[in-house]
Formats: C-alpha cells, sequence, structure tokens
C-alpha cells in the first residue's frame, strides 16, 4: 500500500512538473503574475511530491519489503540500517530518484526564494527547471521504476554490493547529485537569459552562488569517492582515469571555468555568450556524468540489448536537453550584446586564460573518455586509454593553470601590469624554488616532475597568501591596519584565496603519492617481518572474525618505527559476504598527517598470506586539500553580496553603482 | 561568420549523437566489424624483451614477426596501468595453460618495471613479452586501446582479432574453436 501511494506521488510530479514547465513559461511570455505564481506553486508541489516518493522509498528498504523489486535486489535483513537507507540510492532505479528529487528541490527553491530576481527571469528559470523536471520523471516513471512491485515476494534480498556497503560511499552519491543538478539552475538560468535576450551582472550574481553551491558539493563528492577507491579497493590508488571517475571531473572542470567566468560577466559585464555556454556544457556533462555513473550511458549501450527503452529514452533526453539549449544559443546569443572591453593582461584577460585552460582540460578528458565509448558503441568492448594519455595531455595543462592561478588575481581589472604582479610574487617564486630546490635534494636528482609538482604546489599556496597579503597591504601600513583592512575584506575574496591555496595543497598531495610512493609485496608467515620507508611490520598472523552480515579474515600486524618503539597493531581485513558471494578488501592505513601506511592482506596461499605494504607520502593533503577548497567556496558563499542577492538590481543604474563599489 | 560561429556547438553535439546513435539504432552486431589486418601477414615488428620472459624466439631479447613463424600464436597487447587487463587476465592464464597456443604478450606503452610488476603479481601467461613503449607496434596493428588479442596462424598471417578484455565466452565460443581449426590446417 505504502509503495503505491509513493507510485501516485510520482505520477503526481509529473503533472506538477508539467504544470511548472507551461504555467510559468507561459506567464512569462504574457507577463501575467496570476500564471506565474501558480507555476511557483507548481514546483512546491513537485518537489513535495517527490520528496514523498523519496520517503517511501527510504522507508520500504528500511522496512525490507521485499515485495518492492528494487529492495529485494539491493536489500538484506542483515544489513545495518545506514546501509540499508543507503540501499534506496546505491541502484541505478533509486539514484534517479534521488537526482530527480534534487532537481524539483531546486526548482521549488528558486520558485520561493528567488524574490529578489525580475519576476519573468524567475518563471522562466523555474519553467527551464520543470521542464527538465518533466523529462527525467517521465523516465523514472516510465523506464526505471523504482517503487515497482515484485511477485513472488522472495523471503531474503539479494544485498546491496558489499564493495557499496561504506559510509564515504554512502554519503559519495547524494553530495555528487547535489554537485551534477546543482548546475541545472546555472542552465536554467542560461536558458531564461537567452529566452530573455539579456544578460547583465544582476544575472550573474545570481548564478553564482548556485553554481558556487553546486561546486562545492561535487568537490566534496568527488574527494569523498576518491578517498573510498583509495582506502576500499585495496590497489593503493586514489584516481584511475577511469570512466566513471572522468565523468564528475568533467562537469568540476566547466563547473569551476564557469564559476571563474561569472565573475566577469558580474564585475565587468563582460563574456557574456561565453559563460551562457559554460552553464550549458556543464549542465550537459553533469547529465553525461549521472549516466555514466549509474548504468548510464557506458553501461545503457552496454545493456542496449538488454532494455532497449532505458537507452534510447536517456540518449533522447541528452538530445532534446542539450540540443535543445544549443539550438537556442545559437539562435540567440548573437543577439546578447557586447559587454566591456580589456585588455590581454588584465584580471579578465587572467580569467580568459583559466577558462581556456580548464575547458581545454575538460575537453582532453572528453576525448579520452568517450573515444573508448564510441568503440563500444560500434564495438561493444571497453578499451582504456590510460594514465599515459592523461600524462601528456591533462598535466602540462594543469601545470599552466597553477602558474597563471597565482598572478591572476593579482592583476587588475580592465588593464593589469603583469610585471608588477610578478614582482609581488617573489615570495611565492621563493618557495617554489626553495621547494624545488629541497625536492632535488631529497630525492637526489629524480623525477623531474616531482619537482615540478612539489615547486608548483608551493607556488600556488603562498602565492594565495600573497594575494591577501597585498590586499591587506600587510608591511606596508601598521599591523593594526592590515588586521583593519582584513576585516573588512569581502569574504568571497579570502574565500577565493583560501579556495586556491586548497588546490596547492592537494597538488602536493597527489605529486607526492604518485611519485614517492613505495611498495612492497610478499608473501608472509607468522613472526616475519616487513620493512617499509623507516617502518618494520611483524606478521601474527590471520583470525576469523564474525561481522554484521559478512566472515572477516583479520590480519594482525605490529608496527614499530625501525626497530624501536611499538606504535600498536594494524588490522586489514578480507571480508566474505555470503549473500553476494563477494569479497572485500579493507586496508588497514594509519596515517600521520604527512604519510599514510597502508596494508592489504590477499588470498592465503600454500607459504603464508600475501601481503601488500605501500608508503603514501603525502597523500592525506589530496582530501585535505578538497576539503580547504570547499572550505574557500562555502566562505565565498557566505559573502554579504551574495547572502542579500542583488538587491533591486533590476534598476540599470543602481547594478552600475554596484559594479563601480566592487571594482574600487 | 559570427553566427556560424555560435551554431558551432549545437552542429558538434549534433555530429556526436549520430556517432553515437546510428550503430545503435541499426542494431549493428560490433564485434562483427573485423580489422582490415585479418587474413593479412601480420606487420612487421622486433621489440626488445621483457627481461626474464625468454621466448620462441631465437635471439632471446628480441620479440620479433619473424619469431612468431612455425607456431599457432595468440597476440595479447596490455599495459599494467589498463584495468580491464587485469580483469581479462585470469582468462589469459587459462588460454596459456591450455597450450593450444603459444601467447605471446606486447607490453603496450608501458613502463617495463612496471610490466614486471604486473606479471609478477597476478601471474605470467606469457612465453614471451615484448616491449612497445613507445607505441609504435601498436599503430602497426591498428591498435584501438588496450587490452587487444590477436590470433596468428604459423604462416604468420592475422586470423582473428578481438578488441577489448577477453571473456570466458569469447574464448569457448571463437578463440577455442578457431586454435583448434587452425591445428587441423597444420
Amino acid at each position: 500500500m505504502i509503495a503505491e501511494l509513493g507510485q501516485f506521488a510520482l505520477s503526481l510530479a509529473l503533472i506538477a512538473a508539467i504544470a511548472q514547465a507551461i504555467l510559468s513559461l507561459v506567464g512569462a511570455h504574457r507577463i501575467d503574475a496570476r500564471f506565474m505564481a501558480a507555476g511557483a506553486r507548481a514546483a512546491s508541489l513537485q518537489a513535495g511530491s517527490l520528496a514523498f516518493a523519496f520517503g517511501v522509498l527510504l522507508w520500504s528498504h528500511a522496512q525490507d519489503d521485499f515485495s518492492v523489486r528494487n529492495v529485494s535486489e539491493n536489500g538484506h535483513r542483515l544489513k545495518p540500517m545506514l546501509y540499508k537507507l543507503a540501499g534506496a540510492w546505491g541502484n541505478h532505479e533509486g539514484s534517479m530518484l534521488l537526482w530527480i528529487l534534487v532537481l524539483a528541490a531546486f526548482g521549488a527553491a528558486v520558485a520561493l526564494r528567488g524574490r529578489q530576481l525580475p519576476a519573468t527571469l524567475r518563471a522562466r528559470v523555474v519553467g527551464v527547471q520543470g521542464l527538465i523536471g518533466i523529462g527525467f520523471v517521465l523516465f523514472v516513471v516510465l523506464a526505471s521504476n523504482p517503487l515497482a512491485r515484485m511477485f513472488p515476494v522472495p523471503f531474503e534480498g539479494n544485498d546491496l554490493n558489499p564493495i557499496l556497503q561504506d559510509p564515504a560511499l554512502a554519503a559519495h552519491p547524494p553530495f555528487l547529485y547535489l554537485g551534477y543538478v546543482g548546475f541545472s539552475v546555472a542552465f536554467s538560468f542560461a536558458i531564461a537569459a537567452l529566452l530573455e535576450g539579456r544578460v547583465d551582472p544582476a544575472w550573474a550574481r545570481w548564478v553564482r552562488p548556485w553554481t558556487l553551491a553546486a561546486w562545492c558539493c561535487l568537490t566534496l563528492g568527488i574527494a569523498l569517492g576518491s578517498w573510498w577507491a583509495y582506502y576500499e579497493l585495496g590497489w593503493g590508488g586514489w584516481w584511475f582515469w577511469d570512466p566513471v571517475e572522468n565523468a564528475s571531473l568533467m562537469p568540476w572542470l566547466s563547473g569551476t571555468a564557469l564559476l571563474h567566468s561569472a565573475v566577469v560577466v558580474e564585475k565587468r559585464d563582460a563574456l557574456k555568450s561565453w559563460t551562457v555556454l559554460l552553464a550549458i556544457l556543464t549542465f550537459a556533462l553533469s547529465l553525461v556524468g549521472t549516466f555514466l555513473v549509474r548504468s548510464g550511458v557506458l553501461s545503457s549501450v552496454h545493456a542496449f540489448a538488454v532494455d532497449p527503452a532505458r537507452g534510447v529514452f536517456v540518449l533522447v533526453l541528452l538530445a532534446l536537453t542539450v540540443g535543445g539549449a544549443l539550438t537556442l544559443y545559437a539562435w540567440r546569443a548573437p543577439q546578447l550584446k557586447l559587454g566591456g572591453l580589456f585588455r590581454p593582461i588584465s584580471r579578465e584577460g587572467a580569467l580568459v586564460l583559466n577558462n581556456l585552460l580548464l575547458t581545454t582540460a575538460c575537453a582532453t578528458v572528453f576525448v579520452g573518455t568517450l573515444y573508448p565509448l564510441f568503440l563500444d558503441a560500434t564495438q561493444g568492448r571497453s578499451v582504456s586509454v590510460g594514465p599515459p594519455y592523461y600524462l601528456r595531455s591533462f598535466t602540462p595543462l594543469m601545470v599552466g593553470l597553477l602558474v597563471a592561478m597565482a598572478a591572476g588575481p593579482l592583476l587588475a581589472w580592465k588593464r593589469g601590469d603583469l610585471a608588477a604582479a610578478l614582482q609581488r610574487l617573489w615570495v611565492a617564486l621563493l618557495a617554489l624554488l626553495i621547494v624545488a630546490s629541497l625536492t632535488w635534494y631529497v630525492q637526489g636528482g629524480g623525477p623531474w616532475l616531482a619537482l615540478v609538482g612539489f615547486g608548483l604546489g608551493a607556488w600556488t599556496i603562498v602565492g594565495a597568501a600573497t594575494d591577501l597579503a597585498e590586499r591587506v597591504r600587510l608591511f606596508r601600513v601598521p599591523l593594526s591596519s592590515s588586521s583593519a583592512r582584513f576585516a573588512n575584506l569581502p569574504r568571497s575574496a579570502i574565500g577565493a584565496a583560501i579556495a586556491h591555496a586548497g588546490l596547492g595543497i592537494a597538488v602536493v598531495g597527489m605529486t607526492g603519492s604518485a611519485l614517492w610512493q613505495s611498495e612492497r609485496v610478499l608473501t608472509m608467515q607468522v613472526g616475519e617481518k616487513v620493512e617499509i620507508a623507516g617502518y618494520t611490520l611483524t606478521f601474527d598472523g590471520v583470525h576469523k572474525e564474525p561481522g554484521a552480515n559478512y566472515v572477516a579474515e583479520r590480519g594482525a600486524f605490529r608496527l614499530q618505527r625501525g626497530n624501536g618503539d611499538g606504535l600498536g597493531t594494524m588490522t586489514p581485513e578480507r571480508r566474505f559476504y555470503p549473500s553476494q558471494r563477494t569479497t572485500t578488501t579493507e586496508a588497514a592505513i594509519r596515517t600521520t598527517g604527512l604519510a599514510d601506511l597502508y596494508v592489504v592482506i590477499g588470498e592465503p596461499d600454500g607459504n603464508g598470506t600475501v601481503v601488500r605494504v605501500w608508503h603514501h607520502p603525502f597523500v592525506p593533503w589530496i582530501w585535505g586539500g578538497a576539503i580547504v577548497m570547499v572550505a574557500g567556496g562555502l566562505l565565498s558563499l557566505a559573502d554579504r553580496r551574495l547572502r542579500v542577492g542583488a538587491p533591486r538590481a533590476s534598476t540599470p543604474g543602481k547594478v552600475a553603482a554596484n559594479v563601480v563599489a566592487a571594482d574600487a | 561568420m559570427r553566427r556560424l560561429l555560435y551554431l558551432l556547438p549545437a552542429l558538434l553535439l549534433a555530429v556526436l549523437l549520430f556517432r553515437f546513435v546510428t550503430p545503435l539504432l541499426r542494431g549493428d552486431d560490433p564485434s562483427r566489424i573485423a580489422s582490415v589486418l585479418i587474413g593479412k601477414p601480420v606487420p612487421n615488428f622486433a621489440l626488445a624483451s621483457l627481461d626474464g620472459t625468454p621466448g620462441p624466439s631465437s635471439d632471446k631479447h628480441i620479440l620479433s614477426s619473424a619469431s612468431l613463424r612455425g607456431q599457432i600464436t595468440l597476440v595479447n597487447f596490455f599495459a599494467s596501468w589498463c584495468t580491464p587487463c587485469r580483469a581479462e587476465h585470469p582468462t589469459l592464464m587459462r588460454v596459456a595453460a591450455s597450450k593450444k597456443a603459444v601467447v605471446i604478450g606486447i607490453a603496450y606503452k608501458d613502463d617495463p618495471m612496471a610490466s614486471a610488476k604486473f606479471l609478477a603479481e597476478l601471474g605470467n601467461p606469457f612465453a614471451q613479452v615484448g616491449v612497445d613503449r613507445a607505441g609504435a607496434t601498436g599503430i602497426e596493428f591498428g591498435l584501438t586501446g588496450v587490452p587487444e588479442t590477436f590470433v596468428i596462424d604459423a604462416k604468420g598471417i592475422v586470423r582473428f582479432r578481438h578488441v577489448g578484455p577477453l571473456l570466458e565466452r569469447d574464448v569457448a565460443d571463437k578463440i577455442l574453436p578457431l586454435l583448434a581449426k587452425l591445428k587441423n590446417e597444420q
């Protein structure tokens, strides 16, 4: 009965989405306030009914209602409650429902919170959000219904894939989706702006916080995913250039570009049609990302013969959404007024360079990911172009980006002085040289990429600090005056510097773990010792340990620094899940904050147990850097200017005044 | 002219979609798309042999197209960085254990140390491994990516090509029957 109520809510959501799209768009066209208000109410209704449907799905999973197919395929009575709930979105159908719920929630949020927006722009945004909603709710109802019943009812569920039963992975999809779907708002704003035929700083001021919030969620989602891959897959790596990972990286790259180009629209009223295009592309890539991740285009292509409805449906939706948007763009974008002019060497110029590098990087990932997918479409096979391709194409672009990143914020708007900016970066340059030579000394020559990576990490971090120091005129005016200036700095400026520094921290982590890691693989018997990076591990054997819905083989290793003091015990596990007949590895990780010691046990063979030990220098910095980046984003989001929105910004004079104020 | 520039994204998308959708709608059996190499002699190549994998070659340090002659070989392009290769590895091990063909590996754009570690870790099905560090031999074979597998008969003619990881059913349905047929031809 409950599941049927959920089904009913899904159908209601579909009708609400249709009403939301038609009422809002017609209302905006006719400038009829009643229509627009009704559209906004429909948006709330759509979000409400989808929330109800998702609640029903959660409830069914919590109650182990195996008569619901989705629950019987992914649930199990013995599973801990957290994973029962996570089972609701740990599969294709459930995650699609979560996806449209987030979409509808964003639409309703714009409808409810967007009071300062010009009424027609708001209605158009809500309407476009409704249009996307129609397509995807229809997809969920027709081709991917999470609440469908099954008969006969099984006694026990098939269980969620054990590798997915993990706290980080329980949180990973919701954040990723908040990110992906958050970009739908930027997309809807872009379409609404094309319909209105107007893009102005007030528009950018509205797009930016949504994009920034989505970007923060996506950054966190990606970081959680790679952290999970690091400790759960037991391969000791954290990024594999796998299509699924790339699928989340592409919208991140173009979303980052969008974030920066929207600044130019906001501050200088330039780069308008480019920003609109980026907003469309970012959401398009998010769509591709969603479908790559959950039996997406990749699996749909695989499963094409099995379930043609789903594959065709997804491709048609993608073609309609993105194709429609780009056609509208081709028609309307040329009519957008050209904005302010600027010299190549200026803040705008630096941001254009940022955009060029980020979109090119995004394109290289796109080609690397889709090239095998094309083969997949024509030949039904997956092949891998692999890290050598990305090392050669992606890395140089990132090096360029990091070099420019420190200088960009120091350039003035309109017309900057590069020599002066570089002069002010002497501390960062010094840091780069010191760190690079230290690296050279420590590794005794060695891979030059490590010099570049560590050096640029230092350059970026110190460069970000320089940006703040310059703004408060540190050491050039008395300290008290500097701190007063700091208190008055816009939070977005501080946030940007923190986010840039976060990327620098992450780069150090990536470089260290990629180039300095050491690894030992060996077969060990009880009492044997292995040494790595100055640590000694003594193997104390393996014993069986029952878990909630698995049986663990737990190895015990006594850890010592050299031959000195004991540092406790490390206990890597292999878990066998009888319901799915799968084994997972649980790495034992000991971190010092500067480096990780990582132990995995494998199959026992005739001579003992296969043991793999890694030492990963700086690897915690990758995720630390990501958290710092998110913190910077959140701080910027808390900026008063964004919180208040654009107060009655529709009057042009006021906007001009704001721009001047922001410039000053 | 400027208008055309704005149309460019939409056109690009159309091309992409066309490229994607047509094979799907035609319902092609994709695995039938054969390599142009089928029925032709194996491309000429000579590669340094990965240490510790001396094979059928007269010179133990060189793996060359000439050294393939006189026996049925299965040539597998792989790399330590390639995840699908990891997945197909057990299947390759079983093919090698069946002794129906000499299994030759070519490490494509891979650091020899990493290839050696990969084989030490997962087991070595290969009689000999050639090191194609620059990927030039891969180009000669018209490689689309790794893994890719070729069956070459005793006269050095390419008889079969498989793109992507070998699955058990590929081996059972295609490769083993072909190897049996080639054996009869001899």
